[in-house]
């Protein structure tokens, strides 16, 4: 779809995933200092594949999607290093308005707010007949036509009527649908979710996530949910990349994840969250609180929170341990975590 | 994480921890000072009488030992400028000082009663705000305020504070209302109220804390602004006249000079000038400082 | 912990309206926003009730009436029997120290320009008469510390504290006058997840050393279960299901409740190509203007013209378990344990 890219144009060492974020470093010069906010993060995606970003605040995990789409504000932001591969083609080399190409039509993005991502100024239908005004240049009539479309197959009620409401008209949920379909207008072959469902209630955020699925379904889209909910996660994810201060603390298909986690934040994770099907558990509490990017923890960003601190944690930073083909762990001490013997 | 080297720090004390790393904040402190030392003792600068009128030395230029010249009336363009700077301190400051007062008050009441007391506020405020202050000046001063013939120089302050506070606090009702509507929102203000505090305790703890930073800022600029209204009012003839001592005066008294004998106009006029910049400045900073964009 | 101990709090038919007014100085009412309407039930001295339903259900609403920050239109909050929605002036200063709150937002509850000290000692100085004055230094610090914070840092302001470290303050200001109830309104929402299981298990911890009552109100309902023992169901202002946790969350009897806790992400994937989700259709009606009969039929697959003629009443019915359940074809489903 996107012929303009020349297929010899990237470095020809990755993997051949569809999208590859390869050891990207992202800073931000504060008056207080260096935010180390992404510390060499790697991860794929494939077309079909849904791969889910788990992480909390400050984790790194939006800054990473927002320097893939390249909408990150540079300055205060800075991209320090590492290489983000599009069907091969390193993005971060590419000039701007070939990057503009390919925002949209290859990889498009939707966001945890949807009223504040849509402008308030114009009916829903006009912005999303401006994407195909603008990338397919379609005339005014065709564009709100298939606008009207778009609208229908995310499931907008009365789309002919509604295609002339503002934002503001609109329910949170229906914002979020409108948003959807801004995003796969253009057929984008990976689509990054942030926080998609945060701020919605529960029987909505079930109708945006079987949305989402469909969509992918139909179009074989590849699929970058970022989230902090261990819930969501598990419903969709394939596999799941855990971020802990700006680095990738573990990688692993969804179902190992979750029943042999091998990094310890992942196992508190897991274990401190309560669960609607179970009654009376133990919640175990992760001590201490997320790092202060300007100050990070020496070693290992997790060791002062770690109930398998050793000496080694504080001094050395641990490499992403591969424990099996598809599975890694940035954890000195991963074969205790995953026996379960604290120390 | 950081126990040991982290202090107890409010923020206020952020405010001026990112204050004194700003250049313009120094250049404004110290001409402020400067000003105010002008206006406090004069005769630092000058042993000169202001007043002493030597008429054979009109419009003499500046020289050696007149560094300013003399005016229209052969007084010293130095010594009466130094002296003005008191006057127009003394009416910005106290004219700033009634407008937060009327304004402050009334945008307290019109935020924590709200209902009709607000709108009643509200649109008194809008009443004032529509007339033009010049106009709002000549009406007041010419009408409603005739000064009998022999004023002294307080009541010809006194009645030119009054004007410009009156005409000026709905702007700080404006600021102090919206200040006080957005902290009264704030949970911390819900949290007093659950806990039993009564409103005394809710204003003066809670929202007037939270309220006084755009107020701050906003009467800072405003002193600079209202010398500009004096002398403008001065310049008028509706405002100070003789026997003050002011920069408006004196501008207004040599305006017809101004290709003969430019001095006597242009030395004031800078002051003015640089007095009205030193406010509008040293506000700038403070609102820089605690813009919380910037944190 | 389920045995039934005093009630500590009543509340009855409890109602409020917002009043939807136009005109700029005359203000006309055009209409009302029912954001409770006629909520009762009752609370008992240690126990946990939770309060979970979607945002505009008016669960904010009624954590506010609770605590007579607003007025009911009408209905009673009985504290100990008497009714803090009519008490005024003195006494409902007193009535205030025996109900207390947390609240959602740890960045917003608590002021910027005092001290930890001065704000978890405020209530002593509302209340001068609870500690004499050259106690209460030591007894903010004893109540820091109470809350896992060190109690050398009553000096500091909350910007220098982490989100959770401030929920901790906020807590602690809610204990300081020793009250039997506290109204919990979203107090981990907004909190990192690793850090919602601190302040849940200092919640519970709380608890059981004061013996206190929490109404604990959540969107959450994972969150919920862990926490209490007995839960209502709110939509569009009514109560449409109410009983012990594991009533509501294993044998749910109102379809709203049911399609509610489908919705809920389980965290482990096992299974999960089995698991049948109960999609509702559409957004939640408007409170200003909700439908006739039962509120929830414009999004239940059961409704049926009665359910639009007729308000079903919060009462125990056939098929649907020992507890109340609003709903003319309440019928027991597990829909959460489903492989």
């Amino acid at each position: 779809m996107i012929e303009v890219l020349p297929e010899s144009a990237g470095s020809g060492t990755g993997s051949g995933a569809l999208l590859e974020v390869e050891n990207l470093h992202v800073e931000f010069h504060t008056r207080t200092g260096v935010a180390k906010a992404v510390n060499g993060v790697t991860y794929s995606v494939d077309a079909g594949e849904t791969l889910a970003v788990l992480g909390e605040s400050g984790s790194g995990k939006s800054v990473t999607a927002q320097t893939i789409m390249g909408i990150l504000d540079i300055p205060p932001g800075k991209i320090a290093g590492g290489a983000i591969r599009f069907r091969g083609v390193d993005l971060l080399k590419l000039p701007e308005d070939e990057r503009r190409k390919i925002r949209g039509e290859g990889i498009a993005m939707i966001f945890q707010d949807a009223l504040s991502a849509l402008n308030p100024v114009f009916p829903v239908g006009w912005q999303i007949a401006e994407m195909f005004r603008i990338h397919r240049g379609m005339s005014r009539a065709d564009a709100k036509k298939k606008a009207i479309e778009l609208m229908d197959r995310v499931r907008i009620p009365a789309a002919k009527d509604r295609v002339n409401d503002f934002p503001h008209q609109f329910s949170g949920g229906m914002r979020q649908r409108i948003m959807i379909a801004m995003s796969i207008a253009l057929d984008p072959e990976v689509l990054i979710a942030d926080e998609p469902t945060t701020a919605l209630d529960v029987t909505v955020q079930a109708q945006i996530m079987e949305l989402l699925a469909e969509l992918q379904r139909d179009s074989n889209m590849g699929l970058i949910l970022i989230t902090h909910d261990l819930g969501v996660v598990a419903d969709v994810a394939d596999k799941i990349a855990v971020m802990y201060g700006g680095r990738i603390v573990e990688n692993a298909p969804v179902h190992e994840l979750y029943r042999n986690p091998t990094h310890p934040y992942t196992k508190g994770l897991l274990e401190s969250i309560p669960r609607v099907d179970l009654k009376g558990q133990e919640l175990y509490a992760i001590k201490g609180m997320p790092p202060n990017l300007l100050q990070m923890p020496t070693g290992c960003a997790f060791h002062p929170r770690c109930p398998y601190k050793q000496e080694k944690c504080v001094s050395e930073v641990p490499p992403l341990h591969t424990i099996s083909g598809t599975r890694s762990s940035a954890c000195h001490f991963w074969r205790e975590v995953l026996d379960g013997d604290a120390q | 994480m950081s126990e040991a080297n982290e202090k107890t720090r409010s923020l206020w004390h952020d405010t001026w921890d990112i204050l004194k790393r700003r250049k313009i904040f120094w250049i404004s402190l110290v001409l402020l000072v400067l000003f105010l030392v002008m206006a406090a003792f004069p005769t630092l600068f000058t042993h000169k009488d202001p007043e002493f009128a030597e008429l054979a030395r009109s419009m003499e230029p500046p020289s050696k030992d007149a560094w300013f010249g003399f005016d229209l009336q052969g007084r010293d363009v130095y010594a009466r400028t130094i002296y003005g700077a008191r006057t127009s301190i003394i009416v910005g400051t106290l004219a700033t000082l009634g407008t937060v007062l009327l304004g402050g008050v009334a945008g307290v009441i019109a935020a924590y009663r709200g209902r009709w007391i607000d709108s009643l506020l509200s649109r008194v405020g809008e009443m004032f705000l529509g007339v033009p202050y010049v106009l709002g000046a000549i009406i007041i001063l010419g009408t409603v305020a005739p000064v009998q013939s022999n004023p002294t120089k307080t009541m010809i302050m006194g009645v030119v504070i009054i004007v410009l506070a009156v005409l000026g606090w709905p702007v700080l009702m404006r600021i102090a209302r919206s200040a006080v509507i957005q902290a009264k929102h704030q949970d911390y203000v819900q949290a007093a109220r659950a806990l039993g505090a009564g409103p005394f305790r809710i204003i003066f703890k809670h929202l007037l804390p939270n309220s006084l930073a755009p107020i701050l800022v906003y009467s800072t600029i405003t002193i600079g602004s209202y010398i500009g209204a004096e002398a403008t009012l001065s310049l008028l003839g509706i405002g100070l006249r003789s026997p003050v001592i002011s920069w408006g005066i004196a501008i207004a008294d040599h305006t017809r000079y101004i290709r003969t004998g430019a001095h006597a106009m242009l030395f004031p006029a800078a002051f003015l000038s640089l007095c009205v910049l030193t406010f509008v400045m040293l506000g700038e900073a403070v609102r820089d400082a605690l813009d919380p964009k910037l944190r | 912990m389920a045995t039934p101990s005093e009630v500590v709090l009543e509340v009855r038919d409890l109602v409020k309206h917002f009043p939807l007014t136009q005109g700029i100085l005359y203000k006309r009412q055009i209409g009302a926003i029912k954001a409770v309407d006629g909520i009762s039930f009752d609370l008992h001295r240690g126990e946990t009730l939770g309060i979970v339903g979607e945002s505009g259900c008016g669960k904010s609403t009624l954590a506010k009436l609770l605590m007579a920050l607003e007025r009911p239109t009408s209905g009673k909050v009985l504290v100990q029997g008497k009714d803090i929605a009519a008490a005024r002036g003195s006494e409902l200063k007193h009535m205030r120290r025996n109900i207390q709150m947390v609240m959602q937002d740890p960045y917003t509850s608590l002021n910027p320009r005092m001290t930890v000290g001065d704000i978890v000692g405020e209530p002593f100085e509302i209340h001068s008469e609870v500690v004499p004055k050259g106690d209460r230094r030591k007894r903010v610090q004893e109540l820091l510390e109470v809350v896992g914070l060190n109690p050398d840092h009553i000096n500091r302001y909350p910007h220098q504290f982490s989100g959770g470290q401030r929920q901790r303050i906020g807590i602690a200001r809610g204990l300081a006058l020793q009250p039997e109830i506290i109204i919990c309104d979203e107090p981990v929402s907004a909190l990192d997840v690793s850090i919602q299981a601190q302040v849940m298990n200092l919640l519970d911890g709380l608890q059981k050393e004061f013996n206190l009552a929490y109404i604990f109100i959540a969107h959450d309902l994972s969150v919920v279960r862990h926490i209490s023992d007995r839960v209502g169901v709110m939509y569009l202002g009514k109560m449409v299901e109410l009983g012990k946790d594991t009533e509501i969350y294993d044998q749910p009897s109102h379809p709203y409740t049911q399609a509610l806790l489908s919705a809920v992400p389980v965290p482990d994937p096992e299974g999960r190509e089995q698991r049948e989700r109960i999609i509702l259709q559409g957004d939640p009606p408007s409170p200003a203007n909700p439908p006739s009969g039962c509120r929830f039929r414009t999004r239940c697959w059961k409704a049926q013209d009665i359910c639009a003629e007729q308000e079903p009443l919060l009462e125990i019915r056939a098929n649907a378990g020992d507890h109340p359940s609003a709903c003319h074809f309440a019928e027991s489903e597990d829909v959460v344990h489903v492989n």
